[in-house]
């Protein structure tokens, strides 16, 4: 094989069509008839959405990489870049694309993008189930103690320590014991679980053998929900190959440990992700959560100690025992260690995982690899972390580290690394009602205050969306607010006040603005906007009209444009596509 | 209402006899079979494994992902996360169930459609997503949306 190419092949990438890409270079190369001198190597998502993305890697040129391909461009690119040795350079992936990845320290994402997740072979021969072989030459107490003393915190969102939980799992009473992996990614805005799941399988079975031989478990179960197919079924795959491989099953690689991994489905719970939740959906019961203690490490699935981790923490694990606790810990800062995955998305320019040092601050990731903001004239205005368990923090704090606790302190929280970018577009108060009704929605209604509380916090909400907001309201907001997170059973509902708490510590004037001028200065609640054009403001240039999607905008080259109010659904694509604010 | 066969029903639960914790992925199953969850199952799982149906319905009733009703040949799920929402997807979302006439969760009169909204699909970086059955729209606009309507509307009715 002299040539190799690269086709990402994750969720997005089949979705745009890669699938297709693929079937072309096959019949291309066929054709020219030097298909026995190229490899095709379907890969998992690289991490940025740029699909199809598709990287050759020919002994004369090095590796080349390309954007944006779809099936017809593949022709040429095999003609004149496999053929003709000279790369296509109209498709050949430009600056942001070296950005988004000049600044980041690719350990758990290593092998996204660059290895063929169906295929174990590509796995091992970088390096996979490496540590697995290592860890039978040392004691299971040497591991917990490696993984403690690496200062690996949970990435699931609470941040606890990896190796003391292991630590008190395999000292708790009762047999057997259980190694669970969460992969319910529920946070809407997260999806590092998915990619990793996708792109690099075996690194989470790994990292769980690993965890079962250190507790004492010889049974590990991974939950993921049923939203994620194709995470599910390259799962599948890799664990009957390393069943084969003598990985996984009865005595592992020769030696006196057993460890077998189910996949139990979840069925569309946002809660589930709460650890004890999750346990009892395994169980086959609503997945509800229950007071702590006792902690899973002392009572978890079948009441026996069980380890749960989440995904990126147990990809986390094969190269510490590698590497060793010090190498781990030479990254991060003093109490965050490590690397993080951070994944961008909203009105940003490069969305995707980027995995950076944690004490990265937040500007250096939405100005590095996320590139900036996608449209400059709509200048940035928060950045939303941690999901419906995090805050909305303004401009002025972006220079903050990111670690668990420079977070916390802002009212925001690492979570599960979900990052969305908002811009002068996107209206605070909107927000916090969005979270809030995801939060309602999704609470199980187990206890009080998350179930009445967030609801009414909801209500009033509504009302300053639409235009009949009280002054009174505001400091009700708080007061619920804050007591919701005091009383609230479990870590879900302690945290769904996170976004209305923030908003109004930070954004407090757009609260305002609803309620006593009766205006939503983003232009986003329908119910405070008049639907017209500002002349002034207006630059004539259509965009308005090319996009209302029932022809209510009038528009003439040369002239102002303007809304027919009779046939107006209140959409709002065309205040979207507007911007010179031109439209209130 | 049309008796639905229950054969299949009876050769999955078998398969589950003896085992714990498997309501769930036997209502999947189940659900996978049929397109939904039919009533007279649940008196079927109750009786072969001695489950309350109450504690089935609690299940079924708990989780988004089950179906008491059949559904259309087509489900649109349009994705609320967090990315799609500030990308326009609730706006997506409206239009949507405004054309077809029906609400979130519901059915089109002609068993076509069924519309869903999602939390998060983990697509965030292709938002605001559209997703038809298996297929994936990503950068959808509500004109976008109104094309994929229509190419399924043909497929569907050929």
């Amino acid at each position: 094989m002299t040539t190799k190419i690269f086709v990402c092949m994750g969720t997005s990438g089949i979705s745009s069509g890669a699938e297709e890409v693929v079937r072309i270079f096959e019949q291309e190369l066929e054709k020219h008839n030097v298909i026995d001198t190229c490899k095709i190597v379907r890969t998992g998502d690289r991490g940025l959405f740029r699909d199809v993305l598709v990287d050759i890697i020919t002994p004369k040129l090095g590796r080349i990489t390309y954007e944006y391909i779809k099936p017809e461009n593949v022709p040429q690119i095999v003609e004149e870049h496999i053929l003709g040795e000279t790369p296509v350079k109209k498709f050949q992936a430009g600056e942001d694309y070296q950005q988004f990845f000049a600044d980041q320290k690719r350990i758990v994402l290593s092998n996204c993008g660059e290895i063929d997740p169906e295929n174990i072979e590509e796995y091992i021969a970088s390096r996979g189930y490496d540590a697995l072989k290592k860890i039978f030459a040392i004691t299971p107490d040497q591991i917990i103690e490696s993984v403690e003393k690496s200062g690996l915190k949970g990435r699931g969102g609470a941040g606890f320590s990896t190796g003391l939980k292991w630590k008190f799992c395999k000292n708790a009473q009762g047999n057997p014991k259980y190694i669970v992996c969460n992969a319910d990614e529920g946070d809407p805005g997260a999806f590092m679980d998915r990619s990793i799941l996708e792109g690099d399988p075996h690194s989470v079975i790994e990292g769980m053998i690993i965890a079962g031989y250190a507790i004492g478990a010889t049974q590990g179960v991974v939950y993921c929900r049923a939203e994620y197919p194709l995470a599910i079924k390259r799962l599948n795959k890799a664990i009957s190959q390393a069943k084969e491989k003598g990985f996984l099953g009865a005595n592992i690689l020769g030696n006196n440990f057993s460890f077998d991994i189910t996949i139990a489905q979840g069925a569309g719970a946002f809660v589930c992700g709460e650890e004890t939740a999750l346990l009892a959906s395994i169980e086959g019961r609503r997945g509800m959560p229950k007071p702590k203690p006792p902690f899973p490490a002392q009572q978890g699935l079948w009441g026996k100690p069980t380890v749960i981790n989440n995904v990126e923490t147990f990809a986390n694990v094969r190269h510490i025992i590698m590497h060793g606790a010090e190498w781990f810990s030479s990254v991060g800062t003093q109490n965050s260690k490590g690397t993080k995955v951070f994944a961008l998305a909203g009105k940003i320019k490069n969305t995707g995982l980027a995995e950076v040092p944690m004490g990265t601050t937040i500007r250096q990731l939405i100005y590095g690899p996320g590139g900036g903001m996608v449209r400059k004239k709509i200048g940035f205005k928060a950045v939303q972390m941690g999901g419906p368990s995090g805050g909305c923090l303004p401009e002025s704090l972006l220079d903050i580290p990111i670690d668990y606790e420079s977070l916390n302190r802002t009212g925001a929280i690492m979570g599960s690394g979900g990052i969305i970018i908002m811009d002068q577009k996107t209206c605070m108060v909107d927000v916090a009602r969005y979270f809030l009704a995801f939060t309602v929605e999704e609470s199980c209604g187990k206890c009080v205050p998350c179930r009445i509380g967030l609801k009414r916090m909801l209500e009033v909400l509504e009302e300053i969306t639409a235009g009949r907001g009280k002054e009174e309201h505001l400091d009700f907001l708080q007061e619920m607010g804050e007591s919701i997170k005091e009383t609230a059973l479990c870590g879900l509902g302690n945290t769904a006040p996170n976004p209305v708490l923030t908003t109004l510590k930070y954004f407090k004037d757009e609260y305002i603005a609803h309620i006593k001028e009766k205006k939503c200065p983003a232009g986003v609640c329908v119910d405070l906007l008049k639907f017209e054009v500002i002349q002034e403001k207006c630059v004539k240039c259509g965009q308005c009209y090319k996009v209302c999607p029932v022809g209510a905008v009038e528009w003439k080259k040369k002239e102002y444009a303007a809304i027919n109010k009779e046939k107006c659904t209140k959409c709002k694509s065309c205040i979207m596509a507007c911007e010179f604010g031109a439209i209130e | 209402m049309k008796t639905v066969d229950l054969c299949d029903v009876k050769k999955i639960v078998q398969r589950y006899r003896d085992k714990k914790g498997v309501l769930i992925p036997l209502l999947q199953e189940i659900q996978s079979e049929y397109g939904f969850v039919p009533e007279e199952s649940v008196n079927v799982i109750s009786k072969e494994l001695g489950i309350f149906p109450v504690e089935i319905y609690g299940i079924l009733t708990f989780y988004a992902q089950f179906y008491l009703v059949p559904r259309g040949k087509y489900t649109i799920r349009v994705c609320q996360g967090t990315a799609c929402y500030i990308m326009g997807g609730k706006e997506i979302l409206d239009h949507i169930s405004n054309k077809l006439g029906v609400e979130v969760d519901g059915t089109t009169n002609d068993g076509l459609f069924s519309l869903e909204r999602v939390a998060c699909l983990g697509c965030c970086g292709m938002g605001p997503v559209v997703v038809v059955g298996e297929d994936f729209h990503g950068r959808c606009t509500i004109q976008e949306g109104e094309k994929i309507l229509e190419e399924y509307r043909v497929k569907g009715t050929e």
